[in-house]
């Protein structure tokens, strides 16, 4: 692909994230015109006190919350399957959301923390702890279906732990963690804004910064070292960059399904290259695009309430991983 | 030979350490010189211990005792990115990434070239143009790398090599899963970078008859004993070593069906 159509592809997707947030500003209970959203956003809107506070405390946070939870678990996902050399590698598929899940459960039912700062450290450190025992068993568990496998069964490992707190916990504790569980964009309110966008971009800018060695890493780790790569080091630091961005995702947004894993390939087919140069950018961009089309997904028509973030993403995921392996033969990232 | 060696080992030791402090040394006192200008080839039956001098010999394994010169200079003193200017490899590695294009896989040779971001520059451009045409694969820069055979998939991570710019090449069975036209011609381009660029090239393979027709010298690896002991690397030229029987002692001794 050529520097003219690369042009031309970040065009659309800005484009394309420009209006998805524009419509996720306009549409809810209530519908607010284009024209007084921009009003409202520019401070000259002389209305309803009660639009003004729609947009800004309710649709503004939330549009922005799933826009930057997004990227942060498509740049995951992308990592991930780079690092482990397997396209169906991802934050919940190996296992590290359910380790964030478990950190914050026991936080939040065990030792009955309620602020954020906390339930972000519970996260870090529940997703820190699987991400570790991955890279363990990556090292002596030849095969990366058997890596998913063992992903994927410490993620029952610690969904079961969970539900053996919620057994010993109270009802409203349990209300609590189960609200969270759904996945949601609307949970973080704009004075939790600036932390959730802090570290979401601190790990996403990390993750701009390692386009070479992950670029080099996809020749497999004895050709990088050939070439001067650390590889042990570049592979601790981007399992610490994907271990931040999905523990604080999860921390504010609860789990969230599939993001992470879907759209590095709907990235690889737009872009059509494995070289990251392009890949990482338009996965973010596709990231942001794609959660963002979720997060208006969950406004059923005519009706007050969201549904939960976890119906949604299966809908637009699931399909597109089952096209991918059904057509794997048509995509070279496959072999 | 007057010309100094590319490498050299000093009473090198090479294996793996075990679980338990111990290690298990699949040779030990290995004195070896490779010489620029020369395709070396590395013979020996499976599990004689090539694919373990191979990347001992290019730091991708620490030796267990003894050291590898490069130019004279020890490979422990050299940092990750020195020793990358220093020796390439072309590894049996299956897997490739298919969605890159050869030019792209030509260019991540020039990695320890370039700087934080990886971007080229004219003057790698121009390297990775000339390592594309020296190994035969220029026509083909634009494709994928899961569009090619298996024998332009292998010379395109030559030019990888090439692109590195080091003096010194070591493939690790280069021509095993290949037909026997791009068998030759992988052979045909090892020797023209020997010979013509003046590298030091060393390569292993189970492809006997090929070896001994292409190759400038032999390393014959004999397997190692269970109690650890092992005889000599045989070093020679192919015809010298056909002359004096010693192609067919190795051979013969354990291929009682006639060796090659």
């Amino acid at each position: 692909m050529n520097k003219v159509r690369f042009f031309w592809l970040y065009a659309a997707l800005a484009a394309a994230l420009l209006s998805l947030c524009c419509i996720g500003l306009m549409r809810g209970s209530v519908q607010i015109p284009l024209r007084d959203v921009a009003r409202i956003l520019t401070g000259s809107f002389d209305g309803r006190e009660a639009w003004r506070h729609i947009v800004l405390e309710s649709r503004l946070p939330q549009t922005l919350t799933a826009l930057l939870a997004g990227a942060a678990l498509a740049v995951s996902g992308l990592m991930l399957q780079t690092l482990f050399k397997n396209p169906l590698a991802g934050p919940s598929i190996l296992g590290i959301s359910d380790g964030a899940n478990l950190g914050v459960a026991v936080a939040m039912i065990w030792l009955g923390a309620a602020s954020y700062l906390s339930t972000i450290l519970a996260a870090l450190i529940g997703a820190g702890v699987v991400l570790l025992l991955i890279l363990w068993f990556s090292r002596r568990v030849r095969g990366s279906v058997m890596l998913l496998i063992i992903g994927l069964m410490l993620g029952y490992l610690a969904s079961s732990v969970i539900s053996i707190l919620n057994y010993h916990a109270s009802a409203d504790k349990v209300h609590q963690y189960v609200m969270w569980g759904m996945g949601d964009f609307s949970g973080v309110s704009i004075a939790k804004l600036p932390w959730l966008a802090g570290f979401v971009l601190a790990g996403l800018g990390a993750s701009l910064l390692m386009v070479k060695p992950l670029n080099a890493l996809l020749l497999g780790d004895a050709y990088a070292a050939n070439l001067g790569v650390n590889v042990r080091r570049t592979r601790f630091l981007v399992l610490a960059c994907t271990g931040v961005l999905t523990a604080v995702v999860t921390a504010f947004c609860g789990p969230i399904s599939f993001i992470g894993l879907v759209v590095p390939h709907i990235a690889r087919m737009l872009t059509g290259t494995d070289n990251h140069r392009h890949l990482l950018p338009v996965t973010l961009l596709s990231g942001a695009c794609i959660a963002t089309l979720c997060s208006i997904l969950t406004v059923w028509p005519g009706s007050n309430s969201l549904l939960p973030l976890s119906a949604i993403t299966p809908i637009i995921g699931a399909p597109v991983i089952i096209y991918v392996i059904v057509n794997r033969r048509n995509f070279h990232y496959f072999q | 030979m007057s010309l100094p060696a590319a490498i050299q080992t000093r009473s090198l030791s090479i294996g793996y350490p075990v679980r338990g402090g111990g290690k298990r040394v699949v040779h030990a006192g290995l004195d070896l010189a490779l010489e620029a200008g020369c395709v070396t080839c590395l013979l020996g039956r499976n599990g004689a211990g090539k694919s373990t001098l191979l990347r001992t010999l290019c730091g991708l394994q620490p030796p267990l005792a003894g050291e590898v010169l490069l130019e004279g200079e020890s490979l422990r003193t050299l940092s990750p990115a020195a020793l990358s200017t220093r020796v390439g490899v072309v590894l049996t590695v299956r897997d490739y990434p298919g969605g890159i294009t050869v030019y792209e896989l030509v260019s991540l040779g020039r990695y320890p070239h370039t700087g934080f971001f990886g971007s080229l520059g004219v003057a790698d451009h121009a390297v990775v143009r000339e390592a594309l045409g020296a190994v035969g694969i220029a026509a083909k820069a634009d494709r994928l790398l899961s569009e090619l055979s298996d024998g332009e998939r292998q010379k395109a991570y030559i030019a990888k090599t090439l692109a590195q710019e080091c003096p010194v090449i070591l493939l690790d069975e280069p021509t095993a899963f290949l037909d026997v036209p791009s068998r030759m011609e992988t052979w045909e381009t090892l020797r023209r970078l020997a010979h013509g660029r003046r590298k030091a090239v060393l390569l292993s393979t189970h492809d006997v008859e090929s070896a001994v027709r292409m190759a400038d010298r032999l390393w014959l690896l004999p397997e190692t004993d269970p109690e650890g002991a092992s005889g000599a690397v045989l070093c020679g030229s192919p015809a010298e070593m056909a002359a004096d029987g010693t192609l067919e002692n190795f051979f013969g001794v354990r291929l009682p069906q006639g060796g090659f």
